[in-house]
């Protein structure tokens, strides 16, 4: 029943982006006996931005985890595999919202900057691939985030191995891209 | 001394049979005997709003003479995973004994219903009339079953399938369809998952020649789907496909030129990643939209607000809430006979896609739609005054489904719990039906809902509440109350009995992670012997002691007695 679902891409992680996954889930034994006494629930910081530390919950929000559209990649799935796709969630600077995509899905460097390109509506830097320097000012570059942490210009390692590294990706204004490690 | 004459049975009957809606049959039945009789000779629709209520044995021997039948199964909080998979409600016992009582069965709805690939099979080879079949947040079904009703529903006018996800993903069912067939008038396939061959679907749209609704999934293209729009001019409800592909040179000006047509067209979906850039093409068939469902297109403010202007017409509108505080401004001043509203979040797990929306957009909408009486909104921060403005705005309010997704988040403002919010909402809206509860809240809300909520039939709670006297309340002073689901509050035995002369007049109560313990359940269990007093566990013990907290329960009322096909970690008390 859940073949089609990848429930695995949907699963809850309240914590901010990138940094708490390793806590919510050392959080999540103690969550049943939170959840327990729920009068003792923190009250949460009242300004509207997310609080730092949250806990994973169960069927919260109250959204049909059938919604497929916020989470899989645009374009058909791949039928040959059994769903267990590459996520990683691209942001461009002035975009209102992120899209996830599946690396699996593309071939090469140019089948994704294509793509991203159609996705967002933005013109990425050519040269992404061959030199570093000599960036249009006006267009966007696309960067991503290792395993490290770090952020680097996509294009600076092999395909197949930025398949295997690559955490999320940012599309950045080519002024603030300067000065990313490259190699 | 008078003498009353007492009508002929066949007047009476000829009289209720025009009685449709089936809560008036059910209080016409009460009347006495020979209405009774008139009532069950004569019904034709049956509404069974809980599966385990009643048996089909029962069903079958009181009505002879059904041909639609409405089923609905498990519980609402099975749409979030919160009920463990195989809990039941599977629809086969049920066609069974249709095959045998009702061989002119001609409509089926089920709603949160398990449906085998056999059922299909059964279904499609019992019934020589039937037409319609509507399944709503069913599984258990491959395209084998959506094969065999193809093949076999020689009369079907209705296939419709919301949110139904099958187990397999061939779209191959659409050919089944044979040569012969064109009696369809409604398909449905819009959020199916499979692959569909688009050669077989412009043949069978082509040959059913009375399509009014049409909804294909996102393995059909738009530039697929503007070519047989031209065969399908009485079309009133479409859902278009995936995005364009590519937009070939003369695309954009036939797409332009296909919608400007559609002038039949009432309602809209699907638009899977509608892009800025073609949006425009749909303007055209936009003025005469009733219904703009969005949910599968996040677009930004900017672009929004462009397309809403072209829908002055709205009346039902379903946006995610990339569309920000600035697209509901856009709402407010564009759609003045907007009657509902729901604003669903896009990724409700990963929040840093944008701000989503607020309280400001909510009051914006209730500003330029004094017509507006359902909302659903999913929020990132509300307000007290806010909550009070939009009631003061939109007195009708039959359906409020408030949600502040951090759960128990109190006021953006003041910092104080949102019970003056509901407080409002109940004073102010005397026709609410539908509430739905969220943020920070204490047994004041409950008090409020208990004291004002004359009307109210349907009521969630999440994360709320101080102690038992919350739920006390609601129980002792909604009396229209039917389901009550509650989720971690802090409510406990006391509560769970203060409702035990409540129950019997309800469908249903859910409660999870609550103070519920097994003792409880099982004094109401003892005290009611009428009610199916079920406690769903993990562990698939035997009910547990009666000091351990029973996690989950699902209490209804039941003719039919204990389920017989409970999987074993369903308990009946």
């Amino acid at each position: 029943m859940d073949l089609s679902l990848n429930l695995e891409a949907t699963e809850l992680r309240l914590g901010l982006p990138g940094g708490d996954e390793m806590r919510s889930s050392a959080s999540t034994s103690s969550l049943f006996h939170i959840k327990r006494s729920s009068s003792e629930i923190e009250k949460n910081s009242s300004n509207g931005s997310c609080p730092v530390q949250k806990q994973q919950v169960v069927g919260w929000p109250p959204v049909r985890s059938f919604r497929k559209n916020a989470l899989l990649q645009q374009g058909r799935k791949d039928d040959s595999e059994n769903g267990s796709g590459i996520f990683v969630k691209v942001s461009m600077d002035g975009a209102p919202y992120l899209r996830k995509i599946d690396l699996r899905f593309y071939k090469n460097y140019s089948d994704l900057l294509k793509a991203l390109e159609d996705m967002f509506k933005c013109k990425i830097g050519k040269s992404v691939y061959s030199e570093m320097e000599g960036y249009n000012a006006s267009e966007y570059a696309p960067t991503y985030e290792d395993k490290d942490g770090d952020w680097m210009l996509a294009g600076d390692v092999p395909w197949e191995m930025f398949v295997t590294c690559c955490r999320r990706m940012r599309i950045m204004r080519a002024s603030e891209a300067k000065g990313l490690g490259g190699g | 001394q008078l003498h009353s004459p007492t009508f002929p049975d066949e007047v009476l009957e000829k009289v209720i049979a025009l009685i449709d809606s089936h809560k008036d049959r059910n209080s016409v039945s009460l009347v006495c005997r020979d209405w009774y009789n008139a009532e069950r000779w004569t019904r034709s629709k049956l509404f069974i709003g809980n599966c385990y209520a009643v048996s089909p044995e029962t069903v079958a021997k009181r009505f002879p003479r059904i041909k639609s039948v409405v089923l609905k199964g498990k519980p609402r909080f099975s749409d979030f995973n919160m009920l463990p998979p195989d809990w039941g409600a599977n629809v086969h016992s049920w066609l069974v004994h249709f095959s045998v009582t009702y061989p002119f069965l001609e409509e089926l709805r089920l709603k949160r219903m398990v449906i085998n690939d056999e059922s299909f099979r059964l279904l499609a080879d019992s019934f020589p009339c039937f037409k319609s079949l509507s399944l709503l947040n069913c599984d258990g079904f491959s395209s084998d079953g959506l094969k065999a009703i193809a093949r076999n529903c020689k009369n079907l006018t209705e296939l419709d399938i919301q949110d139904c996800p099958m187990i397999d993903d061939d779209g191959d069912w659409i050919g089944e369809f044979p040569e012969n067939f064109t009696s369809l008038q409604v398909l449905n396939f819009g959020r199916l998952n499979g692959d569909v061959n688009f050669d077989d679907l412009e043949r069978l749209i082509t040959r059913c020649r009375s399509l009014r609704v049409l909804k294909v999934n996102e393995s059909i293209s738009l530039d697929q789907i503007h070519r047989v729009l031209v065969n399908v001019p009485q079309l009133v409800e479409l859902g278009i496909g995936a995005s364009l592909q590519a937009l070939l040179p003369g695309l954009y000006e036939e797409l332009e030129s296909t919608f400007n047509k559609c002038r039949n067209i009432k309602a809209l979906s699907g638009l899977w990643d509608a892009n800025s850039f073609y949006l425009p093409v749909f303007y055209g068939a936009c003025f005469g939209l009733t219904f703009l469902n969005l949910t599968d297109s996040p677009l930004g403010p900017a672009d929004f607000s462009k397309l809403l202007v072209q829908c002055p017409n709205l009346r039902r509108l379903w946006v995610l809430d990339t569309v920000e505080d600035k697209g509901l401004d856009a709402v407010g001043s564009s759609c003045a006979s907007l009657e509902e509203l729901r604003v669903l979040p896009y990724d409700p797990y990963d929040l840093d896609y944008g701000p989503g929306v607020t309280e400001a957009g909510f009051v914006a909408v209730s500003e330029g739609c004094p017509k507006l009486h359902y909302v659903l909104y999913f929020c990132r921060s509300m307000t007290n005054d806010a909550v009070k403005a939009v009631v003061r705005n939109c007195p009708d309010f039959t359906h409020f489904r408030l949600c502040i997704m951090n759960p128990s988040q109190p006021d953006r403002l003041t910092d104080e719990p949102m019970d003056e919010a509901f407080g409002a909402v109940v004073r102010t809206c005397r026709k609410l039906k539908r509430l739905s509860i969220s943020g920070l809240l204490t047994d004041a809300t409950f008090e409020y809902i208990g004291k004002y909520a004359k009307s109210l039939e349907t009521l969630s709670v999440a994360f709320a509440g101080s102690s038992d006297r919350g739920m006390e309340c609601v129980l002792e002073g909604c009396p229209k109350l039917r389901k009550l689901e509650i989720r971690d509050c802090p409510f406990g035995d006391g509560a769970l009995l203060s409702g035990i002369g409540k129950y019997e007049g309800m469908r249903s109560l859910w409660m999870s992670s609550c103070r519920v313990t097994v003792g409880g359940c099982r004094r109401l269990a003892r005290e009611l012997p009428r009610l199916n007093v079920e406690v769903i566990e993990d562990g698939g013990g035997g009910g547990g002691d009666d000091d351990v907290l029973a996690e989950k329960i699902y209490v209804y009322r039941s003719v039919a007695g204990p389920r017989r096909d409970a999987p074993p970690f369903v308990i009946t008390l």
